[in-house]
């Protein structure tokens, strides 16, 4: 793994955090650690306010649900520091039954709503969060859609107007 | 010190005991711009707290391009920030473009900066318009509006056949090229529409006392804090940062034109308003160099995986045919992986997470909308302030609803 | 074109019979509809081109906009309904008074559109009562122009509005 890193961020990611960092890659230019959810906070603090690193900004977060596959879902961060002008994409691996992670609100704000809607659309659970509630869909949506076994085409009961 | 008159006495200051009110501005209201909704806490006049609600336009964007085709989804991302639809197109040609591993060619990509400036233009003359709207100076609206159907019945029309929607770019290359006559027609339009109206919104808007008191001031915010919580974009630079995907990771070719990046003090209503309007001017001057520069060649590349083949060579050889009955019924066919490709949008950083497991279609499409933390961030803008203070930052601060939710 | 219960002639009293005051209220109430756009997503930026100055709605009479429910009689549906939607385009619907027209423009307000999944309404008609569905994805301007037409026709021979043969139900 370690011979393979050329990129200056996964190396210095490696050398910190060793086996918490699963396997890196660097295909199609965009540099990619897939780390153990224990240390994300950890992981992520670092990569905030190391001198040479320096993400202050959290571009994205996401879920993805590969059916199928153990772990099932995972958690894709997207960063990019504004004085150093890189990105890199961190990810983590969760399995069906505990489907549960650390939020990292407190190392970046601007990252809430993207948490929640994780937490809608696959059912991810990020625990610490301070408002962890349905953002896109109504309060009375049963599942979580984007789950690739929810169909598509599942219609939802019309609801009248409340109260 | 004169004594108070007797009908006075005792009522210099009333001890008036308030209660809060929870005032729903909700997601049919005019200002809103239709499928946002506030729940704002006042206390008289001033807002105590906001909590913003969405998802009243939640198309499900993502599920549907899982179940379509890789040139299928090209529609689908139109529908997104549909008031700058092209952008939208380029940002998921370049995505799938950078999974793919090819580069268009030079007229492309010059193609693709011409119609994504002239998208930015219009997305900035529809923020500004509806924002003026909301707070009363409808005439700016109008201003606006002529050079935006100037460039819809004008530029966007003939190049793409629809006004709003529409799906342009393909994978490796556009739809069609530029038709004849439109290097003039664009120039004709920047110079005797655009570059007016602009001119005409500026004497009304920029030095007027109403619209200063009204924005100055209103909804400001610190550049720490506008990093911390995800701003990109016009506001992110009207905070003072100078952040523009255009210079910083240039991407098609941006770098062989000379335009500067303007950035604000405060980071309040006025300053957002004035980085946008000069924003439209530095697009003018990249167009007019881009249209200079326009090179010759083809607009596709001569990749037939990806690209359609030519119509004659369809008809006569075997091999293209087969290659264009291949490329409609079984899709392009991409290699596994995964990418995320930015580009500066009009809002702020458009990004494309794609998920490829080869085959038809994508595995997993995430659109980083630019308005999501903008409007994630709508409370720390406004509470402390009035709710009139409300109005005249939501709409300079650029939602729209269909990036938003998706 | 915009499609609808569209008589066949212009003359008032074509396959009902009106009176000369109903004839009256009928020619008064067609120049002045007040329009709710109820504009969601991109139909609504094709609306705001339709009140524009170069496809003037305000020609045919339809240039006051009311943004309160109670104010308007013709409801326009311009985008995408979804479920989290509906209950507030009912209520909105709801409010309006007697007598009401509701045009659906676009595919999406039609029938969902080419968005067929857990969470678009497949058209507005299956809880609101539809006189006028405009076609497009966005229809130009001047189908909005159309559906007008359309609607003042409607409202000049006295044709039955959708409100009145199909009773709300949620």
């Amino acid at each position: 793994m370690a011979e393979e890193t050329k990129s200056p961020v996964l190396r210095k990611l490696i050398e910190r955090f060793g086996d918490a960092i699963v396997s890196t890659h660097s295909d199609f230019g965009d540099d990619t650690a897939l780390v153990r959810r224990e240390k994300i906070v950890e992981i992520c603090t670092f990569l905030r306010d190391d001198p040479d690193l320096l993400f202050n900004f959290a571009m994205d977060l996401t879920g993805v649900d590969y059916l199928g596959e153990t772990p099932r879902f995972e958690v894709v961060y997207h960063l990019y520091s504004l004085e150093k002008r890189h990105r890199v994409r961190v990810k983590v691996r969760l399995h069906e039954e505990d489907p549960t992670i650390d939020s990292v609100v407190s190392v970046w704000p601007g990252i809430d709503w993207y948490e929640r809607e994780a937490y809608d659309m696959y059912g991810i659970v990020f625990r610490g969060h301070p408002n962890l509630k349905r953002i896109l869909l109504y309060e009375g949506f049963v599942g979580h859609p984007l789950r690739k076994d929810y169909p598509k085409a599942k219609r939802q009961p019309t609801m009248g107007p409340e109260e | 010190m004169t004594e108070l008159v007797g009908a006075q006495r005792g009522r210099g200051k009333l001890d008036l005991h308030a209660e809060p009110m929870i005032l729903n501005i909700g997601p049919s209201h005019p200002a809103t711009h239709a499928t946002l909704r506030l729940v704002a806490e006042l206390d008289g006049e001033m807002i105590r707290s906001l909590i913003p609600e969405f998802g009243y336009l939640h198309r499900g964007f993502e599920k549907e391009s899982e179940n379509a085709t890789w040139t299928q989804v090209v529609p689908y991302t139109d529908r997104l920030n549909y008031v700058s639809p092209l952008m939208n197109n380029v940002g998921y040609a370049m995505a799938v473009e950078k999974l793919c591993g090819i580069e268009v060619t030079e007229r492309c990509k010059y193609i693709r900066v011409l119609i994504c400036e002239l998208s930015r233009i219009i997305d900035h003359m529809v923020c500004i318009g509806a924002n003026m709207v909301d707070l009363g100076a409808l005439t700016n609206f109008w201003y606006f509006w002529k050079p935006r159907e100037e460039v819809y019945m004008q530029l966007i029309e003939p190049l793409c056949g629809q006004r709003l929607t529409t799906a342009y770019t393909r994978i490796g290359g556009a739809m069609w090229d530029l038709p004849e006559g439109w290097v003039e027609k664009c120039r004709n339009v920047c110079r005797t529409a655009i570059l007016p109206a602009i001119q005409d919104v500026n004497a009304l808007l920029t030095k007027n006392r109403i619209f200063i008191e009204r924005t100055m001031g209103v909804g400001p915010i610190t550049a720490k804090d506008a990093i911390a919580l995800g701003f990109t974009g016009p506001c992110l630079r009207a905070a003072g940062v100078p952040l523009d995907l255009r210079k910083d990771e240039t991407y098609l070719v941006y770098d062989r034109f000379d335009f500067d990046v303007p950035i604000g003090l405060k980071g309040d209503t006025c300053d957002r308003y004035l980085v946008r309007m000069e924003e439209m001017r530095q697009s003018v001057r990249i167009i007019e160099q881009a249209l200079d520069q326009l090179p010759g060649g083809p607009v596709n590349i001569d990749d037939t995986r990806y690209v359609l083949p030519d119509k004659q060579l369809v008809y006569t050889n075997i091999e293209s045919l087969m290659q264009h009955f291949k490329n409609i019924m079984e899709g392009i066919q991409v290699p596994a992986g995964e990418v995320y490709s930015a580009t500066e949008a009009a809002n702020g950083e458009l990004g494309y997470y794609i998920v490829s497991k080869g085959g038809k279609g994508p595995y997993k499409i995430k659109v980083r909308p630019p308005c999501f933390p903008l409007f994630q961030a709508m409370p720390h803008l406004c509470e402390g302030q009035m709710i009139a203070d409300l109005i005249a930052v939501l709409g300079s601060v650029n939602i729209i609803a269909g990036e938003l939710d998706r | 074109m915009a499609v609808g219960n569209r008589p066949k002639s212009a003359l008032p009293g074509s396959g009902h019979a009106l009176t000369t005051l109903e004839a009256m209220i009928a020619w008064g109430r067609k120049y002045s509809i007040y329009p709710f756009t109820f504009a969601t997503a991109c139909c609504g930026i094709e609306v705001m081109g339709a009140f524009g100055t170069h496809y003037d709605l305000s020609r045919f009479g339809a240039e006051v906009v009311r943004f309160s429910p109670r104010q308007a009689d013709m409801l326009l549906v311009a985008g995408t309904i979804n479920y989290k939607m509906a209950p507030v385009m009912v209520r909105i619907y709801e409010q309006m008074l007697e007598p009401k027209w509701v045009v659906a423009m676009g595919a999406c307000a039609s029938s969902g559109g080419f968005y067929n999944n857990y969470t678009v309404l497949q058209g507005i008609d299956k809880i609101l009562p539809v006189d006028v569905y405009i076609p497009g994805c966005p229809p130009n301007p001047e189908g909005i122009i159309d559906a007008v037409v359309a609607l003042q026709k409607m409202m000049e021979t006295g044709a039955p509005r959708a409100s009145e043969r199909w009773p709300i139900k949620i």
